[in-house]
């Protein structure tokens, strides 16, 4: 249980980095964070304590095929992973047009859009 | 031969030949893009009745591999995403001509393509999650496509939410695998329906529940996620505005509500947190409804005008849809939840007519007068007399002006919540109809009629290439409007039976 809590916090404090920061990297920084805390509850799903690697071999009883990890939240955390390289690559190269257009990572100043 | 996984095989491969090609070849984007999409779009449109076909992916059969699945709902989507886009490919060819790195725009285009159609025919929820980013990082960069200042800014802002709101949704596809086993969306709708359908929901399933409608939500726009919708729209270039507020918050953001929530958790009567869901859809909507119609009414740049009629406009979809799912867990009339959530579908497949039609149209003005400043224009249909004509029909057509689409769809919405007891409601969305009149009103008198004014004067009419996607446009909302009895049961009425038949879609899918 304290794991998943403990995941909860690094999402919040992802969401707290991407919030109260103004600073555009910060920000990039913040959602890395969460990303890597979603990824990280998949793992915590699928993670067994003592658990054996989900390879089937001739002669394995129920037994211990019970013991096995799951193995699917992994294969699922590789793909995550990939997607979120993608977006941090876009992420990064905005943050580069906007500094060279603004001179500064302060989204303060950038902004002039209204929402 | 299932030719269901076409729909994302084509758009994908165009997708990767063309920035490829475009090397050596610099038309490659035009020539592919028309290519693929008008096949797409044929394929659409020749499915229109045919059986629910499910395809697994490689012949691995359930549990091991994917399913691919086209019902009713899907058919649908698919006609909006594909006919849509493809009539912005027509658009764009001239229209984008001023901006360097076409292939690098055809190739996020048809990439946008295939991550929406991936969403509407995936069968499995983690898939469903990876095609949905695929849709929305190509959507990231084609808004910020400009490379100026508030291009960029508006992009960046859609990708942190954006982001966000993908976050929320794999964190829920988690959770409801943890909780059932299985990312199969028939195989979880099975579990949930025979180890929670009692009157308690088990609260790790009410999480995830949360999460998926907070990070769909935020993909569809509605109020109050909408922050970055009224910056991204306008952004975009023309053709990209009209795909993102015509199909990409609709297949993305509401299309997922409806699969989701009907096909996976599933509405049953007598379960309080359906109702909760239900009820947390409706408050969405109304929200959408008011705030993005007032916000409308004060706006002096066209395309953030148009925007905002948009949060306004796809509350009136969530608002059928909502109503529908509300009858369903309060255990009320399966027609009247049926005919709710025919007018959601109806508003949703007008809207990707009318908006993507207004969208190409403002483009069309922006690029005759060279501005968007509605202060500055007047008198556009003695200049521009035929992009004049379809923005002042699809203008009528918004505001809910009978005898078009637009006053059909909303009809439906409002006698269905008249019928389901929500007199409030109703009344709401009645007043805000004559809001969003007021708006186009607005928008008619300063745009299109009057005294030749401003940067009209110097404006001629678009090439041939540019308005004829518009009169397509505007003859498919005018024929949404008069020929209803066909489009409703031919398409309607199927996607709308898939909806509300959760039982059957597991069945289909599960064999």
């Amino acid at each position: 249980m304290t794991v998943y809590f403990l995941c909860a916090v690094l999402l919040m404090m992802g969401l707290y980095c991407l919030v109260a920061k103004k600073n555009i990297v910060k920000k990039v920084i913040g959602i890395v964070i969460m990303d890597y805390a979603v990824n990280l509850y998949l793992i915590i799903i699928g993670y067994k304590h003592g658990g054996l690697a989900p390879i089937v071999e001739p002669g394995m009883n129920a037994q211990t095929l019970g013991r096995f990890v799951d193995p699917l939240p992994q294969a699922l955390v590789l793909t995550s992973i990939v997607i979120g390289l993608g977006v941090l690559s876009l992420m990064v190269a905005m943050c580069i047009r906007m500094y060279e257009k603004h001179g500064t990572f302060d989204m303060s100043q950038i902004s002039k859009l209204r929402g | 031969m299932n030719l269901v996984p076409l729909y994302v095989a084509i758009p994908l491969l165009a997708a990767f030949l063309i920035p490829l090609l475009g090397m050596w070849w610099k038309k490659s984007g035009e020539v592919l893009a028309t290519l693929s999409t008008v096949l797409l779009s044929v394929m659409a449109i020749a499915s229109i009745g045919a059986p629910a076909v499910v395809h697994h992916m490689g012949g691995w059969p359930f549990p091991e591999g994917i399913a691919i699945v086209s019902d009713g709902l899907a058919v649908l989507l698919l006609i909006a995403v594909n006919v849509v886009g493809f009539l912005c490919v027509i658009f764009s060819l001239k229209y984008m001509q001023e901006y360097t790195g076409l292939p690098k725009y055809y190739g996020l285009f048809m990439l946008m393509i295939a991550g929406m159609n991936g969403v509407v025919v995936s069968g499995d929820l983690f898939n469903l999650f990876v095609f949905l980013e695929i849709a929305s990082i190509a959507s990231y960069a084609l808004v910020a496509f400009g490379v100026e200042a508030d291009e960029l800014e508006a992009g960046f802002k859609y990708l942190v939410l954006g982001s966000v709101a993908s976050i929320m949704i794999l964190f829920a596809v988690g959770t409801v695998y943890a909780v059932t086993g299985t990312l199969n969306m028939a195989d979880a709708a099975r579990e949930i329906a025979s180890r929670f359908g009692g009157p308690e929901m088990n609260p790790a399933l009410l999480l995830a529940a949360a999460f998926f409608l907070m990070g769909f939500s935020l993909k569809a726009a509605l109020v109050p996620f909408h922050a970055w919708l009224p910056d991204a729209h306008p952004s975009a270039p023309a053709p990209i505005s009209a795909m993102l507020s015509g199909v990409v918050i609709k297949s993305l953001g509401i299309y997922a509500i409806c699969r989701i929530f009907f096909h996976v958790f599933g509405f049953a009567a007598g379960n309080p947190s359906s109702v909760i869901i239900a009820n947390a859809m409706i408050a969405f909507a109304i929200l959408s409804i008011v705030i993005g119609g007032l916000l409308a009414i004060g706006q002096w740049d066209l395309k953030r005008l148009l925007a905002y009629s948009s949060i306004g406009q796809i509350g009136y979809v969530m608002l059928g849809i909502g109503i529908g799912a509300r009858v369903l867990a309060t255990g009320g009339a399966r027609s009247l939840a049926a005919l709710a959530i025919l007018g959601g579908l109806f508003h949703l497949i007008n809207h990707a007519a009318f908006k993507s039609l207004l969208f190409l149209s403002s483009g069309a003005i922006q690029q005759a007068t060279g501005t968007r400043d509605m202060k500055r224009m007047g008198g556009l249909k003695e200049r521009m007399p035929i992009t004049a004509a379809t923005t002042n029909l699809a203008a009528l057509s918004i505001a809910g002006v009978p005898p078009f689409s637009g006053f059909w769809s909303k009809l439906v919405i409002i006698v269905a919540a008249v019928k389901a007891g929500h007199v409030v409601i109703s009344s709401i969305a009645i007043a805000m109809a004559f809001v969003t009149l007021v708006y186009y009103v607005k928008l008619q008198r300063e745009v299109l009629f009057g005294a030749v004014r401003g940067a009209v004067e110097k404006a001629r009419e678009v090439p041939a290439v540019m308005y004829v996607p518009l009169i397509i446009l505007a003859v498919v909302c005018v024929g949404f409007g008069l020929l209803y009895p066909v489009v409703g049961a031919r398409i309607l009425e199927p996607a709308t039976d898939a909806l509300l038949n959760g039982a059957e879609y597991i069945k289909l899918v599960l064999g």
